[in-house]
């Protein structure tokens, strides 16, 4: 059922109550990946590679071996060599054999930090030595670190059998190219004939990091019987045991994850780097394991997302109508397969009501690690180019950039290029809600003296995800309620689940408590991603509360004996459904609870599903920046980030998901980048030189959430967690054109980069 | 190699450790006294996840040897809350949500307490410039900012 109906009044859905994990988390005692310990325990290291593409001739691990307090050392033998095998993982299409040669390198290392080999020893400093003792000899060879380099015919490749797919003909030689896409609608080529005025300009973004705070970090015990149980960090235990469990050839049955509290991941713990090789380690030794990743392994070694090139042509006629447009997108994979090259391709005109438009894109391989999902895979690096066009195409016109949205804006019945017909979305919303807004509508100020003031706006789209998910609740013997949530908890989502299994039950929130599950407590869960937890998992908790109340209900009956249709549930309650069902005191769940092992037993529901109709997400921000023309470092302002969210459940927690998703943009417009040396090592692996925003770089983020509900969810829930990200790279980009006139086409708008631009423009 | 002696006063207890010379106070709390509050991010002093305060100096225990603390008097997060009774900054960062992944946490707790010692009326711009050490990733500062200045208020009394 639902409860989006008029006459449905919410007493816990759209409230702030505390979230429940918050205690342990705020008095340090909540337990993070690298806060788990074992009895026994020893401690695991990995040897990377310093080069960024180089044959393995030998691995000596001798001296290492004959170290004292050394138990295992591991390399590519010690764990199964797998065939190549497609599969839909994550938030993308990988392959088993590229996640197992990425985990550790066999023949060949293709990065900077590209795992070699793996030490288990007494104590982590012994194990650091150890690693220093393994002696590998490598025969070098060409690098390459550009997308655009990557595929020209004369690069060097990195995988002798890759050969283009997507391509007619199937090419016969390989190349950095594993894939080209296209989504067509109409005729754009021609289309552009009607247009008045044309813009087109070339767009390049920097990789970035997610940069979650925890770097990665396990504990795995592999029992002598071949039964192992593991301890991390991640975006999703089931994903986690999978990927071991394919990775080391053992059986699903024989691993059991246990989540622990996750600091951070945005799409980048949606892999597994350590726990395979912890796993190999701990067989091999027969102790438990604990690795951990050093701030330095985790930008060498995990992560990034893409980075790209992207042409944009955007036609419209005089009165601003968007008559054809097309795409090409570049999108650095990293050492293998499996860029975002879809989402990349399928969101960045989705905003628009278009009927020719053609955008076609390419996922490349380089020396580079290979990437992991970041927030809305792939859509900001398109999104950043189509919407600077969409603002410079405004300029042309002569027409305010939010109109131009307004008259192109996409709407229920609006054809996606990717295929989909879209329904209950609120774009328009978020563009009329930008446009009443106090950001909007205030002056945007004098600058001072030698400072360029100017403001921005920009749009962007996610599709969300729903897919499988499990959640089951438990009635205590007391009353109380237990909630198993099938999902990491990444940014709240135990609030969001208890609220919902509350409201359904008519009880307050404060007697629910929720929990995450580990592999063997609940049903399975997807992972943690495509921001369908609260939509999917949030479903499933819903429903087996719903089985619980419908059940309490039943027990009310049998103890009133009267049929289970005569008994109503009302704010936590069994009543009698009217006069005719005859006068009973009403019966609590604590009521109902203590009387259950005479009524039946334990009362349980659990709902396993694969959650269909997630509501995409829309998102509109504003940015007013200042620029310094003799430094060119930029301060934003002023920044409101607008979203159709569907349904706020918790909205705190939304406009955290806003704010925090703004603020990673903010970072990527103007700071953040991977830097290389010529000869292909990352130069900047550090929080020193890989400088995420702090709290004095930014303004308070200001949040409008738009509530155009998903008919499809309970609570009319829409993914919030992805689209914020979306839209920032534009909107600074475009308020800094405002401020200086300058179209910046390159991300990061780094300060060397804004002075040599204003330089340039100077002449 | 002979390992080093070290009394100190941790959360108010005396106590008394061993550790080798290349044991960073972090790994001390961590890994000898079982505090994991104070948490690894990137163990070079760039984003204070391992905040601490030592004789009232605000430290990021990963830059500090724990023999170093010899004599000294250091607060934890785990020193933080007076039994039951939250800390007023911790009871703020619930009531406002200033918290996502929870991994900064601890590290802009401690460093918040260690600004409102000092500073007990901070400018929001103060607060930033204050805080501009500990990184988050997850919240964009701005319901940090707010827990920490309305703690403050509540601390002053209004």
């Amino acid at each position: 059922m639902n409860y989006l109906g008029k006459d449905v009044e919410l007493k816990v859905v759209g409230t702030r109550p505390i979230r429940p994990d918050g205690v342990e988390k705020v008095i340090g005692r909540a337990a993070f990946g690298a806060d788990f310990s074992v009895a026994g325990m020893i401690h695991g290291k990995v040897l990377r590679s310093p080069h960024a593409h180089a044959r393995i001739k030998s691995i000596d691990t001798s001296k290492a071996e004959a170290l004292k307090g050394v138990k295992a050392v591991i390399t590519a033998n010690d764990l199964p060599n797998i065939p190549s095998e497609e599969a839909f993982v994550g938030e993308g299409p990988a392959n088993f054999r590229d996640m197992s040669l990425n985990t550790i390198a066999r023949d060949k290392v293709l990065y900077d930090g590209h795992a070699v080999a793996a030490v288990a020893a007494t104590s982590p400093s012994i194990a650091e030595e150890a690693v220093r003792l393994i002696k590998v000899e490598y025969e070098v060879l060409p690098n390459v670190i550009d997308v655009e380099e990557a595929m020209r015919p004369d690069a060097p490749v990195l995988h002798e059998d890759l050969f283009t797919q997507g391509v007619d003909p199937k090419p016969t030689k390989a190349s950095n190219i594993a894939k080209r896409m296209e989504f067509k609608l109409g005729d754009s080529a021609s289309a552009f004939a009607k247009a008045d005025v044309v813009v087109e300009r070339k767009y390049k973004t920097a990789p970035v990091h997610q940069a979650y705070i925890e770097p990665h970090a396990c504990v795995v015990s592999y029992g002598a019987d071949g039964q192992a149980q593991v301890w991390c960090s991640s975006q999703g235990q089931f994903m986690v045991r999978a990927y071991c469990a394919k990775l080391l050839g053992m059986d699903i049955a024989d691993i059991r994850v246990f989540p622990l509290e996750i600091g951070g991941g945005f799409g980048g713990k949606t892999l597994v780097y350590l726990e395979p090789l912890a796993l190999a380690l701990s067989r091999k030794s027969g102790k438990p394991v604990k690795m951990t990743m050093s701030r330095e392994e985790v930008f060498r070694g995990s992560g990034p997302t893409s980075g790209g090139a992207i042409n944009v042509k955007i036609g419209a006629t005089k009165n601003g109508r968007i008559v054809a447009a097309e795409c090409e997108v570049m999108l650095q994979a990293g050492a293998f397969p499996g860029s975002p090259i879809g989402p990349a391709l399928m969101t960045p005109f989705a905003m628009y009501d278009l009927s020719d438009v053609t955008i076609w894109g390419y996922d490349v391989v380089s020396n580079r690690p290979k990437v992991a999902a970041y927030r809305a895979p792939g859509a900001p690096v398109s999104t950043f180019a189509t919407e600077s066009a969409v603002d410079e195409l405004a300029k042309q016109l002569g027409m305010d950039p939010l109109e131009l949205r307004l008259i192109n804006a996409a709407k229920d019945g609006t054809k996606a290029v990717y295929g989909p017909t879209l329904k209950d979305i609120g774009f328009v919303e978020t563009l009329e809600a930008a446009k009443s807004s106090p950001h909007w509508n205030s002056p945007l100020g004098e600058a001072a003296p030698g400072k360029l003031r100017g403001r921005g706006i920009a749009s962007g789209f996610w599709f969300n995800i729903g897919g499988e998910s499990s959640g089951a609740t438990y009635v205590n013997e007391d009353g109380t309620i237990t909630v198993v949530s099938g999902n990491p908890d990444i940014g709240g989502s135990r609030a969001s689940m208890g609220m919902m299994a509350a409201e359904v039950l008519g009880m307050d929130v404060k007697d629910v408590r929720t929990v995450v599950g580990d592999t063997t407590s609940v049903g399975f869960s997807f992972l943690t991603g495509g921001s369908r937890v609260t939509f999917a998992t949030g479903m499933a908790v819903t429903q087996s509360a719903e089985m619980v109340r419908d059940e309490l209900c039943k027990r009310a009956a049998l103890l009133w004996e009267i049929p289970s249709e005569a008994v109503e549930w009302k704010d936590g309650k069994a009543y009698p459904a009217g006069e005719n069902a005859g006068k009973f005191d009403p019966l609590s769940v604590a009521d109902i609870a203590a009387k259950s092992a005479r009524t039946g037993g334990p009362i349980t529901g659990k709902a396993s599903i694969n959650a269909q109709g997630a509501g995409p997400g829309y998102a509109t921000h504003i940015c007013d920046l200042e620029v310094d023309e003799e430094t060119g470092h930029t301060t934003v302002l002023r920044y409101t980030a607008i979203q159709d969210v569907g349904k706020a459940i918790h909205p705190s927690y939304v406009e955290g998901q806003l704010q925090g998703g703004a603020v990673q943009g903010i970072g990527w417009a103007l700071n953040e980048e991977y830097v290389y040396t010529k000869d292909g090592r990352l130069d900047n692996a550090g929080f020193l030189d890989y400088r995420i925003p702090v709290a004095s770089d930014l303004p308070m983020i200001e949040t409008i959430l738009v509530e155009v509900p998903n008919p499809r969810h309970p609570f009319g829930v829409k993914g919030v967690g992805e689209p914020p990200i979306v839209p920032p790279m534009a909107a600074v980009a475009n308020a800094m054109e405002n401020a200086t006139g300058v179209r910046m086409g390159s991300l990061p708008m780094s300060p060397p980069r804004i002075r040599a631009a204003l330089d340039a423009a100077k002449g | 190699m002979a390992k080093t002696h070290v009394t100190a006063t941790i959360n108010g207890e005396e106590t008394e450790f061993l550790c080798d010379g290349q044991q960073t106070m972090l790994d001390v709390l961590r890994d000898e006294m079982g505090l994991t509050g104070s948490k690894e991010g990137c163990g070079s002093g760039d984003c204070g996840a391992c905040s601490i305060i030592v004789d009232g100096r605000l430290v990021c225990s990963c830059l500090m040897f724990g023999a170093e603390a010899e004599g000294t008097e250091i607060m934890t997060i785990e020193g933080m809350a007076d039994g039951e009774n939250l800390h007023p900054l911790q009871q703020k960062f619930l009531e406002h949500a200033a918290l996502q992944c929870g991994f900064c946490t601890p590290g802009v707790l401690v460093a918040s307490k260690a600004l409102l010692d000092k500073n007990p009326n901070p400018t929001e711009e103060q607060a930033r410039y204050w805080l501009a050490g500990n990184l988050c990733r997850c919240t964009g500062y701005d319901k940090i900012i707010e827990a920490v200045m309305d703690a403050a208020a509540e601390m002053r009394g209004e």
